[in-house]
């Protein structure tokens, strides 16, 4: 085997087995000590709880999942549109920027229930919490790509007599590309949170749920390997999220950025 | 040049195509970096600004491609020009999302050019530069010297009157920079552009000028103007001759009383 091989196996393999001698101890801890499943469930409950409950839970998952992804498209085209009348603007960036910082260091938490009250129909509530967390990452990110062109090479537009339009095209955006999909991978598991916490705070009922409701149906139920088992679900998702988006990155930028090419050492 | 009888390339005076006239620049900060330039260059004129670090040559360089405005006095153009000038940058400053042939198609399409009105222009202009077989790579994939060959093609691609070099050469290893020196003098004896070549080198802009205008720092200002009298074409092995050697020597003793 080569030696990148030999690297890659040791990549995969150290981490799990780190995962199975952890979920190993969990089980003993909780054998041993008679901890009731109320409390804390062993990982065979938890398994089980997943076996059985699954379908009705990837339900809700779903549910979660489309606020999730409408909440991410809405960010990449707001946050884009943004970040690229910012850098066309310097005075419309100085004015807007600080609304911008506001927007996401207000906790979503608290502004949930303000957006629940005004916007009527609960997807679109949701959405748009989930959006507001998702949005800044792409928009700041982007901005900073936009305008981190090479000097050089804007001068060199310049004298080629360049439009607006030519330079934003040939130059500005494929500069910002690597900074836009850094924002968005960022973006992406923000929105997932986004839409639990909002759905948290709405706390729907009734058939159209997502999985963050089932989570406090069941911990109101002492439920709790199921609780668990909805939660391994929710991180089980924002992983594939973010392994979706970084395989979207390799893909687009792979064969310049330096941060997509493999190290060598 | 210590009478060396100076040979001035044909129409010198009789056929400028641009003149500065007391130019001068000095920056936001207060630097003074350039103080009462004049100058006229003749077209088809090997004209190499030389001088220490600091002494301004590169803000002139810009200002005369208009990328600065000088703060006082003017740059006056013979004819239109603009929109002829290519530029070389010190680093090769090329877009790393481009392959070699985009990298070079920029400033025609950037004229409006499509990409199949554009491809012979190219064709040649990578093949003249020794890049034919390079038109896919992407510039991470090439070395220094290749990567400067492909600025200097993307300068060329468009068939500019003038081509401004700001130490382009700089940080390559020295055989590398032999062979860009003697292709670029090969490829100006072909096209005869108009070339003003930024240089801290002795050795390079005697090799490669037919006129050298020496620069001194704080603020920038020409101490002196020296026509190179070596005969065109100018090979490899000239860079052992004594003749070489002898301007070499006197243009070092001009510049080394104008820094002292």
């Amino acid at each position: 085997m080569s030696a990148r091989g030999r690297q890659r196996v040791f990549e995969i393999a150290a981490p799990l087995v780190a995962g199975v001698l952890f979920l190993a101890a969990w089980q003993a801890v909780v054998q041993w000590q008679g901890i009731p499943p109320y409390i804390l469930p062993s990982p065979l409950l938890v398994a089980e709880a997943l076996w059985r409950d699954g379908p009705s839970l990837l339900g809700s998952l779903l549910v979660t999942l489309r606020i999730t992804v409408a909440a991410l498209i809405a960010a990449i085209v707001f946050g884009g549109a943004l970040a690229i009348l910012f850098a066309q603007s310097r005075l419309l960036e100085i004015s807007l920027f600080p609304y911008a910082v506001i927007l996401q260091v207000t906790p979503v938490v608290a502004i949930a229930p303000l957006i629940i009250i005004w916007v009527n129909d609960t997807f679109l509530a949701l959405l748009v919490c989930a959006w507001i967390v998702a949005f800044f990452p792409i928009v700041a990110n982007t901005t900073l790509g936009l305008n981190s062109a090479d000097r050089n090479l804007v001068e060199l537009f310049r004298l080629y007599g360049a439009s607006r339009w030519q330079t934003l095209r040939y130059l500005r955006l494929p500069a910002a590309l690597p900074y836009f999909l850094a924002g968005v991978r960022i973006s992406g598991g923000l929105a997932l949170i986004g839409a639990v916490v909002a759905e948290f705070v709405a706390g729907t009922g009734g058939t159209e749920t997502g999985l963050a409701y089932r989570i406090l149906e069941a911990g109101y139920r002492l439920q709790i390997p199921r609780l668990f088992a909805a939660l391994l679900l929710l991180s089980a998702t924002g992983i594939a999220i973010f392994a979706v988006l970084s395989w979207l990155t390799r893909r687009l930028i792979g064969h310049w950025h330096e941060s997509a090419l493999p190290r060598e050492d | 040049m210590t009478g060396a009888g100076a040979m001035k390339p044909e129409n010198y005076e009789t056929n400028p195509i641009f003149s500065l006239e007391g130019v001068g620049k000095t920056f936001r900060s207060g630097t003074e970096a350039l103080n009462g330039i004049d100058l006229t260059v003749a077209s088809g004129e090997f004209l190499s600004l030389l001088g220490p670090s600091g002494c301004g040559k590169s803000t002139l360089l810009r200002i005369i491609a208009g990328l600065v405005p000088p703060s006082q006095g003017r740059v006056h153009w013979e004819d239109e020009v603009r929109g002829q000038i290519g530029f070389v940058f010190q680093e090769p400053t090329l877009m790393p999302w481009a392959t070699v042939w985009d990298n070079v198609y920029l400033p025609l399409r950037l004229a409006g050019r499509s990409r199949n009105d554009a491809s012979a222009s190219i064709g040649a202009t990578l093949a003249a530069l020794g890049l034919g077989g390079f038109e896919q790579a992407y510039p991470r994939e090439l070395s220094g010297g290749m990567r400067m060959r492909v600025s200097i093609a993307r300068a060329l691609v468009k068939s500019p009157r003038l081509l401004l070099l700001d130490e382009p050469f700089a940080a390559l290893d020295e055989l590398t920079r032999f062979r860009l020196n003697e292709d670029l003098l090969r490829l100006w004896q072909e096209q005869r552009w108009t070339v003003v070549f930024v240089t801290h080198s002795v050795f390079e802009a005697v090799f490669l000028s037919s006129r050298i205008v020496v620069m001194t720092p704080r603020p920038g200002r020409i101490v002196a103007d020296l026509p190179i009298d070596l005969p065109y074409p100018r090979e490899a092995s000239l860079r052992t001759a004594p003749a070489y050697a002898e301007r070499c020597r006197a243009v070092s003793a001009v510049l080394n009383e104008a820094v002292a």
